[in-house]
């Protein structure tokens, strides 16, 4: 459709639905409404950056002063690494993990609270795009909270990379992982409460028993196999394997629960927005 | 074309809420349609439905040939819906909510620009597209929904109580805002509890109660069912000799007021001659209330209206 000069006769636009349906028209209409959604959400961020920017910085400086200087001293060597550099991946894994979830359980349940989602259940936009639009916005806070944490790593310690790509693709996908699990929260909250819920009371203890401040081989052996069964661990060993070439668990195998994860989680997602659980009566 | 086909569209809520019962309903292109009911009719769930908010439990629905069921991407564009309750970030801008609002419909910024502008300018809220939305007054909110609904240009505009709380001088200028639309092509659906306004809009009317359409046909037709209406009178001064109009109902709240129903073989004429011959000088002459409003009442209170026939099934008798 050609931009109207604004003094047509308004609603007097037929062809404008019609080539909508069209394959290249729908396309690039999906493009614009994708594109809408992540800005959106990305000024969110922005907006209010002192609830999603700042705690993650402060969190993180803290660890690294607390478990890395002051304390890291007297752990000693990690499989030849200082303390500082074993940790250093797992709490940049620990800040993209809570804030790629927190981003979208936030910003999907405060729609639903604020009826505003309604603004996209209307549009023609289809679920799977409208799922992929908030995952986005949680991927783009999780990686820029991982980045600022790199960052501040780096006023510690001496960051060697021994993998990058595996590096980028594991904390991709982390990231992808659990923007996709707070989506799945924020469906089924009814209240703040619930939102909260998860993150305190599940994800927090599975990211500290997940390998972010120490090697499960340190643990006995049923520890170990325990642990094993937090997928969490996967993914921050993955993680650390792509900068210090050394692994708990098998990289492989990892990568392909954090893909299988992807793949489920998301056909679940766009089926329950299908459905309309927790967005339409 | 019809701009909306309902058939058999039924809804329980979870609850057990028996909320639309098998609803019939055709809305031809280009009309203006009033959807009307008591609270608790079923009118926002049938327009929850209609606009993919409410899931239906069954029947089908078609927005300008295009079923929700099989092509809801295309029904979808052809709509726009102005809900009964705010719904719209109470912290984001004017300007970014209509903005964001027209990228969900993948219309891109220059356009969407131009459109917002124009839309702002016809619905007097242009010098408030700054503003973040929760500071504008209930009328102003009203009128962002509307702007929201329109800036992809539908086909077909779904209002749910636009004049609910919304002043009398904005509301007749939503009332020329509506027809100028309509004139200009777009299909209007409305729901109102004033039923003056419906009245003096729509051209065609349904009316809905206990989740069934009791009345659906032309406002003209509908208004002609009408077997009675009263009129209130109101004297200069107390009548001097005794009135005497065999056949009229009458009651006179005071000296100076005379409440006279008058059916359809009856006439004022003679009403006016006999109160000449009591010697009473009317100065003035109105409804008792709106016509519509007559009809609406006798309906869903289940009572006889034209034919002799109960139009109310039993459901709204049993209620009444
Ligand atoms: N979310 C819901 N869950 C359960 N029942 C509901 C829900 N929404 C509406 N209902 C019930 O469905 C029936 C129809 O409600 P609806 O909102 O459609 O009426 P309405 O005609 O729009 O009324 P009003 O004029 O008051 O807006 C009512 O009995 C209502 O209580
Ligand atoms: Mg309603």
């Amino acid at each position: 459709m050609s931009v109207q000069s604004s003094n047509r006769a308004p609603g007097a636009v037929p062809g404008g639905h019609a080539e909508v349906t069209t394959a290249a028209n729908m396309r690039r209409a999906r493009r614009v409404g994708f594109a809408t959604i992540v800005i959106r959400e990305f000024s969110r961020i922005m907006r209010i950056w002192g609830q999603t920017l700042v705690p993650p910085v402060i969190t993180a400086t803290l660890y690294f002063i607390i478990f890395g200087n002051l304390i890291g001293g007297r752990i000693g060597q990690m499989g030849g690494y200082t303390y500082l550099q074993y940790i250093a991946p797992g709490l940049i894994m620990m800040s993209v993990i809570t804030n790629s979830y927190g981003n979208v359980v936030s910003s999907f349940f405060g729609a639903k609270f604020g009826r505003h989602i309604e603004e996209l259940l209307v549009s023609p936009l289809p679920s799977w795009l409208i799922v992929l639009g908030y995952v986005a916005g949680g991927v783009l806070r999780g990686l820029l909270v991982g980045l600022i944490v790199t960052i501040i790593a780096l006023f510690f310690t001496r960051l060697h990379v021994e993998h990058l790509l595996v590096v980028i693709a594991a904390v991709l996908l982390t990231s992808i992982v659990f923007a996709l699990g707070g989506f799945v929260n924020a469906v089924f909250a009814r209240n703040f409460d619930q939102i909260t819920f998860v993150p305190t009371f599940i994800l927090t203890p599975m990211t500290y028993l997940g390998g972010v401040f120490y090697s499960i081989q340190m643990l006995p052996e049923w520890a170990q196999a325990v642990s094993k069964a937090n997928p969490i661990l996967y993914m921050v060993s993955a993680f650390r394997y792509g900068f210090l070439g050394q692994s708990d668990v098998d990289v492989g195998f990892s990568f392909a629960i954090m893909t299988l994860s992807v793949v489920v989680l998301f056909a679940g997602c766009v089926w329950l927005m299908e459905k309309g659980t927790g967005t339409r009566e | 074309m019809k701009a909306l086909s309902l058939r058999q569209l039924c809804k329980t809520y979870n609850n057990g809420v028996q909320a639309l019962k098998g609803i019939d309903l055709d809305v031809e292109e280009g009309d203006f349609f009033a959807l009307l009911g008591p609270n608790g009719a079923g009118k926002s769930t049938a327009i929850g439905i209609v606009s993919s908010l409410v899931n239906k439990s069954s029947g089908t629905v078609t927005v300008f040939g295009h079923s929700i069921d099989s092509e809801l991407e295309a029904a979808k564009s052809c709509l726009g819906v102005v809900p009964q309750e705010i719904n719209f970030n109470q912290f984001e801008k004017i300007s970014t909510i209509l903005l964001n609002q027209a990228g969900f419909y993948g219309i891109p910024r220059p356009v969407a620009r131009e459109r917002m502008e124009y839309w702002l300018n016809q619905l007097q809220l242009w010098d408030k597209r700054e503003t973040i939305s929760r500071s504008l007054s209930g009328g102003m909110k009203r009128r962002l929904m509307i702007a929201r609904a329109l800036i992809h240009e539908p086909q077909l505009l779904i209002l749910d109580e636009p004049t609910a709380g919304v002043d009398i001088e904005v509301r007749r200028s939503m009332w020329e805002f509506l027809r100028r639309i309509n004139e200009q092509g777009t299909t209007i659906i409305l729901t109102t509890h004033y039923l003056e306004e419906a009245e003096s809009l729509c051209r065609h009317i349904a009316i809905i109660d206990e989740g069934r359409i009791i009345e659906n046909d032309r406002m003209s037709t509908v208004l002609r069912k009408l077997q009675t209406e009263t009129f209130v009178l109101n004297l200069r001064g107390p009548l001097r000799r005794s009135l005497s109009l065999p056949g009229y109902r009458m009651t006179a709240p005071d000296e100076t007021t005379l409440e006279v129903e008058v059916n359809k073989e009856q006439n004022l004429n003679e009403i006016f001659a006999a109160l000449s011959a009591a010697g009473g000088e009317v100065v003035s002459m109105r409804n008792k209330s709106n016509r519509l409003e007559e009809l609406f009442m006798r309906l869903v209170e289940g009572r006889d209206v034209g034919s002799g026939q109960p139009t109310a099934p039993p459901a709204a008798q049993a209620s009444a």
